[in-house]
């Protein structure tokens, strides 16, 4: 036993070319954002705070898809949703369609704690985190330079491509990798558990680019993108409708329990099982184990456990 | 084994005083929606075109808590999900906050087949129904006097019972209002309306289709999200299983009902009638639930831990059913 930790900023066609200046402020990211979060383990916060706490300095890093810096709708505008969810009480917060709200992980929390409900959308989420006080800013603040240049390629791709009113085939991943070398696919996450085996996660994302308004991801469906219960706590990343049919983060846990395979085994076979180049998790288990596997060109990933591991990826081996 | 089968359902969670008429009403509407399944099924229509057409029956009828006759907001207004989902390849098609469509469950199977995505909700689902020119009326249109008043009576028992969470039990002041102690959801169960709508095939192919249909919790906040739309929660469908779940949302969702019964029967290898009731028995703890389901071999089955379930279900080889308890 003993407590561990897992981050992820996304998993998608992150080009092995893909430049220092694009590459290290993501890895000094996730470097610090690993540290914030063991250093709450070590002070013995409930994992639940763990992950907000660190789900929340990856909302206000620019350079992940996620609060601040998370992409854009067809209309330019920024609709973010989020999701956190407790092992072993099996509580949940979800929200989606939040524009203002500085940290969406936080509503989440606070769906999940004060009200009756799991999930609040649109104006109904947003009306709710001025009811509580929520730090809410103009839109204006999440929208960085850079993504409105990828929701500029985005739309010029696409005009070579089917418009909406054809029949689309979804299982073909339709994300190239645009000519800055940026995935368009991107999401920020985190599991820990604490010595004593209290699992949660929490995810958080600005969605995909160039999405329909009102287009709702994987993210804030618990299954989906987010599940924790008293097995392991799980975060994926990659294309939501291959996320949300699969019910990843539902069958990792399930996979273990019906099957009884361990995290890591339970966790590559359900990615094994997504068309290549759709998805990434990571996940702890009850017992301290994490996994970070991944089918896409890379994932950008961290880890730490009590025994003294750690390591911060984008590629290498793919199902760890 | 093999051949088509169907089951739908208006709702888990039936009041026991519920008056005959009332339990009449619904079964002739679940006796209708049923034979417009089976003619569909006999006329080789596929398992996706099936749910969507009853379900839409379902939707247009104001008996149950779906469509015109959804439950109210807060605010008084209605706020509608569906989702539907396609067991071969699992593509799956989701709505919420509809406030104008007047067949969710229609928006949810266009979302399927013409958008890269599986969920649209609020603004961004009703001006891609406007794009489609789907049928829309005013919200006043799925308002029923019937619902008006039970809205009412709900914000009454709430500043009764003043916290949902708090366990009332056999001791409860509420007095009149609380004739009857059952309770789902914090609301005593006479004003809960839980009657979401659903529908479960299994066409002459074997393949299995699910959909799902709600005006969602009576008095719930606006913007309140619930099972139906969620993929793995309200709906369900694989290879293997269509499932369709109905009570109390939170519940659902955080028990993933309609994955849990495919996961048992992919990971675990039991039988419909087994996960069914395994599903039901165990993975629900207090909240209170059912659900439908069809499998590829033609097998319908239902469960709930509630005190009834509104259902129909109809095989192939003849066997029809509907009941309430």
């Amino acid at each position: 036993m003993g407590w561990a930790i897992s981050v992820h900023g996304g998993a998608g066609d992150i080009p092995l070319s893909l430049p220092p200046e694009k590459r290290l402020p993501r890895e000094a990211g996730l470097r610090r954002c690993l540290d914030v979060g063991i250093a709450a383990l070590k002070a013995h916060n409930h994992p639940l705070d763990v992950v907000e706490l660190v789900v929340r300095e990856l909302e206000n890093n620019p350079h992940f898809n996620a609060g601040k810096g998370s992409v854009l709708t067809t209309s330019g505008t920024v609709e973010m949703e989020a999701c956190i969810m407790d092992g072993k009480t099996m509580k949940c917060g979800a929200v989606s369609g939040v524009s203002t709200v500085v940290n969406a992980i936080s509503l989440a929390r606070l769906v999940m704690d004060k009200t009756p409900h799991i999930y609040l959308a649109f104006d109904g989420a947003e009306a709710f985190a001025r009811e509580q006080g929520l730090e809410t800013v103009e839109m204006s603040h999440f929208i960085t330079p850079e993504n409105i240049e990828r929701l500029k390629q985005a739309q010029e791709a696409d005009r070579v491509q089917l418009d909406y009113t054809q029949p689309i085939q979804k299982e073909v991943p339709k994300d190239a990798a645009l000519a800055d070398g940026d995935s368009q696919i991107g999401t920020v996450g985190c599991v820990a558990v604490d010595n004593e085996g209290n699992l949660a996660t929490a995810t958080s994302t600005g969605g995909i680019v160039n999405k329909m308004v009102g287009r709702i991801g994987d993210t804030p469906i618990i299954g989906a993108g987010t599940y924790a219960n008293h097995l392991c706590a799980v975060s994926a990343t990659g294309r939501g409708e291959a996320i949300i049919r699969g019910t990843i983060a539902r069958d990792v846990a399930a996979v273990m329990e019906f099957k009884g395979l361990s995290l890591k085994e339970a966790a590559a076979y359900v990615i094994d099982q997504v068309p290549r180049g759709n998805a990434g998790l990571v996940a702890v288990s009850s017992t301290g184990e994490v996994a970070m596997p991944f089918n896409t060109t890379g994932m950008f990933r961290a880890c730490a456990t009590e025994d003294g591991y750690s390591e911060i990826a984008i590629w290498d081996s793919p199902t760890k | 084994m093999g051949g088509w089968a169907i089951a739908v359902h208006g709702g888990a969670g039936v009041d026991p005083i519920l008056p005959n008429e009332r339990q009449e009403e619904a079964k002739r509407l679940l006796t209708r929606c049923l034979d417009i399944g089976i003619s569909a099924l006999r006329s080789n229509l596929s398992a996706i075109d099936v749910v969507e057409l009853v379900v839409r029956e379902l939707e247009t009828d104001p008996l149950f808590n779906s469509g015109r006759g959804s439950a109210l907001t807060e605010k008084g207004t209605v706020e509608m999900e569906a989702s539907i989902m396609d067991g071969p390849k699992r593509r799956c098609g989701a709505v919420s906050g509809l406030t104008t469509v007047k067949n969710p469950i229609s928006l949810a199977r266009l979302v399927m087949d013409k958008t890269p995505h599986s969920y649209l909700g609020f603004a961004g689902a009703e001006e891609f129904a406007r794009k489609q020119g789907v049928e829309l009326v005013d919200n006043e249109y799925f308002i029923t006097e019937d619902n008006v008043g039970m809205l009412k009576l709900a914000k009454e028992a709430n500043s009764i019972l003043f916290d949902y969470r708090i366990p009332t039990l056999t001791t409860c002041g509420g007095g009149a209002a609380m004739e009857n102690q059952l309770q789902m959801n914090g609301l005593p169960i006479s004003l809960y309306a839980p009657e979401t709508v659903g529908c479960v095939v299994v066409d002459k192919q074997g393949h299995c289709a699910a959909a799902t249909s709600t005006g969602g919790l009576m008095n719930k906040m606006t913007g309140r999200i619930g099972d139906s739309p969620l993929i793995g929660s309200g709906t369900y469908a694989c290879d293997l299983v269509a499932v369709s779940c109905t009570g109390e949302g939170e519940a659902i969702i955080r028990s993933t009902l309609a994955r849990e019964v495919a996961a048992v029967m992919e990971y675990k290898g039991l039988n419909l009638h087994e996960a069914v009731d395994y599903v039901i028995k165990t993975r629900l703890d207090e909240g209170k639930a059912g659900l439908i389901a069809v499998s590829k071999n033609g097998e319908v089955a239902c469960g709930f831990n509630t005190t009834g379930m509104f259902r129909g279900c109809a095989t192939e080889d003849g066997f029809l059913e509907v009941g309430v308890w």
